[in-house]
């Protein structure tokens, strides 16, 4: 006899199937984005390099006024802005940029654990060419502290680069006590900040974080896929050294035609996103706590994963223990979330974010992100919520962790067989 | 992941989902994997006169996981003790349709099958019988 039968969670009228509430791996592009940039493909298609004609005119001032827009944004000027393919080349730009330029100067690093795949293995490739880099822990609530950061520097060390907001746990660091820090300790040293996530939807400002470069993207920002930007401070001049090589474009530290519309997209989203950022975030804030509240006052043993405080108003990573990440998923299979479940990943590890926490790997494998997003409802939190729960108790009843929890039996204190 | 439409089958409809009293002089129960590698098998199996006459599982782990442990214990019901310990991970494998990064799963339901048998077989010993 088998009590466990399939789930069915009735839809709410007005909620279209499947949700997307995966926000932080990339976000749709704005109606109003998309309306920006469509002439640039067809009508208005020069290349913004052409100086001596008018389709050439029309593409570069587009382009200077997407510079501006994105500059905005950051609390910048738009001659700081090196238009790259994304944040992956940005931080690979900034990193292995400056380190090539100031090796004469040392060659030491500093970063993060938790820091995204782009910046840790481009330092980590950086080791193989004689640098040292020093991977700070956070604490468990996933934040480094400025003093953390100026007691790992030497004289030798040349950049320090630290996220904004962790793209998993969406804690945000405090950058503006770490720029400060950094400055006080030497002032040559370079500050570099991947804002990805965190740029448009948490204040920030270049001077106030005394940063010296700053990657971003236009595809986190409800703009389109492919093109990011590399601020790059101009007062004092920040030099760096570029990674690819050809017509001298980007004043020369990144060669290549421009992607005009992606680059018209990138600069709208990057006005909606100042524009939008105060309130979004009080809209994004009030569901997330809805979705939380509801969650864990029917959930037992669920656990937020890194700081609550400091934290985008959007990220919601929870662990369900007892209930495998992965199973979780294909229960909510109409709802795009994502796990730091080994089994999800390529690499049949868990999370190294939530590792670097602390977080044992029993717990890691029972954790959900949900992101929320500005085309998220409150009709959409409602389903989720019921979804998950019914989920996690359907699950928990098919679990033998959930049945010896119950039984009052310490899951640590069994001798189990890895393997 | 796409998942193979048996897995789903197994996944939204498990079979013998549930518990046996551990202490039960007829129960053997097989506990194997760990927490920390993200799935953990309950298999037990009551036997009676040298028969597997009822099996149950509880599963943690994904969906390849669940589905394992729920045909293996379909698969087990009406065997004696030495068919059951026959049962090779690969006729999961075959029957599910599992792809390679999920074979570690039929694995861990043999080891499962195999560690309920082994279970049974000590009690039976410890009691002399
Ligand atoms: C924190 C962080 N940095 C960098 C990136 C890479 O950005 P892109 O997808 O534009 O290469 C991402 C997104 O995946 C991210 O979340």
């Amino acid at each position: 006899m088998s009590s466990v039968t399939k789930l069915e969670v009735p839809v709410p009228e007005g909620v279209k199937l499947p949700i997307f509430m995966d926000n932080h791996s990339t976000t749709p592009v704005d109606p109003r984005v998309l309306e920006a940039m469509l002439p640039y493909f067809t009508t208005h298609f020069g290349n913004a390099a052409s100086r001596n004609h008018a389709f050439g005119w029309t593409a570069e001032a587009a382009v200077e006024l997407a510079r501006s827009q994105i500059a905005a944004l950051l609390g910048g000027d738009g001659k700081e802005i090196v238009l790259t393919s994304g944040a992956t080349e940005s931080n690979n730009l900034a990193i292995k940029g400056a380190a090539s330029f100031h090796r004469r100067n040392g060659n030491h690093l500093i970063t993060v654990e938790t820091e995204h795949k782009s910046v840790i293995d481009t330092c980590k490739r950086l080791t193989r060419e004689g640098f040292e880099v020093t991977f700070l822990t956070p604490a468990k609530d996933g934040l480094v502290t400025a003093e953390q950061v100026a007691a790992a520097m030497t004289d030798k060390t040349v950049l320090v680069s630290v996220m904004l907001a962790n793209n998993e746990i969406g804690v945000v660091q405090p950058v503006n006590e770490i720029g400060a820090a950094i400055k006080a300790r030497n002032p040559k040293t370079l500050f570099h900040i991947d804002a990805v996530q965190g740029v448009g939807k948490v204040p920030f400002h270049v001077e106030d974080a005394k940063a010296d470069l700053v990657s971003i993207t236009a595809h986190k920002m409800y703009g389109p896929k492919g093109v990011g930007a590399l601020w790059v401070r101009r007062r004092p001049r920040v030099r760096i050294d570029p990674i690819i090589d050809g017509g001298g474009h980007e004043r020369g530290m990144r060669s290549g035609t421009l992607a005009v519309p992606l680059i018209v997209g990138f600069g709208k989203a990057a006005e909606l996103a100042a524009a939008e950022r105060e309130a979004e975030g009080v809209r994004l804030r009030a569901l997330r706590d809805r979705l939380h509240r509801g969650i864990a006052s029917r959930l037992s043993e669920t656990y937020v994963n890194g700081s609550l405080e400091h934290r985008l108003p959007g990220n919601l990573n929870l662990s369900f223990a007892f209930v495998e990440g992965e199973s979780l998923l294909m229960a909510l299979k109409d709802l795009a979330v994502s796990s730091g479940s080994a089994c999800t990943s390529a690499s049949l590890e868990p999370s190294y974010v939530l590792r670097a926490l602390g977080i044992g790997d029993e717990l890691a494998h029972t954790s959900i992100r949900f992101g929320l997003g500005r085309f998220n409802t409150e009709a959409e939190v409602d389903y989720v919520i019921e979804l998950v729960v019914r989920s996690v108790e359907r699950l928990r009843s098919l679990s033998p962790l959930w049945e010896m929890h119950q039984d009052g039996i310490d899951i640590s204190s069994i001798q189990w067989t890895p393997h | 992941m796409a998942y193979s439409d048996k897995v789903i089958e197994h996944y939204e409809n498990p079979r013998n989902v549930g518990s046996f009293g551990k202490e039960d002089d007829d129960v053997g129960t097989g506990l194997v994997g760990a927490p920390a590698c993200g799935d953990v098998m309950k298999l037990q199996i009551r036997v009676t006169d040298g028969v597997i006459s009822d099996a149950k599982f509880k599963t943690f782990g994904c969906g390849s996981a669940i589905a394992s442990s729920s045909l293996a214990t379909e698969m087990i019901k009406g065997m004696t003790l030495d068919q059951a310990a026959e049962i090779k991970n690969t006729q999961i494998v075959e029957e599910l349709n599992l792809p390679p990064v999920k074979i570690h799963c039929s694995v861990l339901a043999e080891d499962a099958i195999k560690a309920a048998i082994e279970d049974y077989k000590k009690k039976r010993q410890e009691r002399g019988q």
